[in-house]
């Protein structure tokens, strides 16, 4: 999967590297800014209040 | 075979993928949301000081510079709780921040913002205020929930206050000073904690209570941490906050 992914990516392997280090931190960011939020209240360790 | 081989070549390569994004994720509400979280409850407490320190008493009545004239003299005086003189206090719309706890156990500069209402997004924005329990300073109990951590994990240290620890809760008028009386740790369903006279439900207040819950252990949400004080003196916010109150014996 990844061995294809870097066959994908056109370039010499120093451009290839930086484009995967670049994707990397896209999919992070994507994660940190929409993903765990929408996630976290899901979790069963975030309740601090008495009630419902 | 080769196919066989390929296909757990991509399998493994998931598995690996989905382990990383659970190490991301446990990064991200751990570490990453205390950043963030912090960093905007801190802005919220500075502007919430300048508010305060700009509306230094309410009500009075604007001495306009200049020719505006056209300021509202008399008209509407913050309603008045009217069974409690000691404090007047309008209704706040829920999510938006009209106090700042400080607990000088946990360091002079320890300040966060209280905001009404206790739902997911507002206990991410800092410390949260049981809609319907009493206000800073009046009869019955000003109940409030704090993350324990995660989120600029406001009230990490609950189980650190001593009996006698000072809790100040700063308003727009005065500083409510409350002093710690005693913890107690209960399953999340027990709201009798917040009740106006806690763990004595449907009893007739006569003292002015603090209750500050968050969960128990840390990193579980199985029970709940609980640490009543109660009203220990008013200062007006404009006389300033004694130097005493902020040092911590013991």
């Amino acid at each position: 999967m990844y061995a294809a992914l870097w066959r994908l990516v056109p370039g010499p392997w120093p451009v290839k590297l930086l484009a995967m280090v670049l994707l990397a931190a896209v999919v992070v960011a994507i994660c940190f800014v929409w993903v765990f939020p929408a996630v976290a209240p899901l979790m069963p360790f975030n309740g601090n209040t008495v009630g419902q | 075979m080769t196919q066989v081989r390929r296909a757990a070549g991509v399998l493994g390569e998931l598995l690996i993928t989905a382990g990383v994004l659970v190490l991301l994720f446990v990064v991200w509400q751990l570490w990453w949301t205390d950043v963030t979280a912090g960093r905007e409850q801190a802005r919220t407490v500075t502007s919430l000081e300048q508010q305060f320190d700009r509306s230094g008493l309410p009500d009075r009545p604007v001495v306009a510079s200049g020719a505006t004239g056209s300021a509202p003299s008399t008209s509407a005086p913050a309603p008045t709780a009217r069974k409690d003189p000691l404090v007047t206090f309008s209704g706040v719309p829920k999510g938006k921040a009209f106090a700042i706890i400080r607990v000088p156990r946990y360091g002079s500069d320890y300040a966060r913002p209280i905001l009404q209402g206790t739902g997911t997004d507002i206990l991410q924005q800092g410390v949260g205020h049981y809609v319907g329990t009493a206000m800073p300073g009046q009869v019955g109990n000003f109940a409030i929930a704090g993350h324990r951590t995660t989120y600029g994990r406001p009230f990490h240290d609950i189980d650190k206050l001593q009996r006698g620890d000072v809790v100040i809760i700063e308003t727009k008028q005065d500083y409510f000073v409350y002093r710690v009386r005693r913890h107690t740790i209960v399953r999340p369903w027990q709201t009798d904690v917040i009740a106006p006279v806690p763990q004595h439900t449907g009893e007739q207040p006569s003292a002015r209570w603090l209750t500050m819950t968050s969960c128990h252990p840390k990193y579980s949400a199985a029970y709940r941490y609980i640490s009543f004080a109660k009203l220990a003196e008013k200062v007006p916010r404009g006389k300033g906050l004694p130097k005493s109150l902020l040092e911590v014996k013991g």
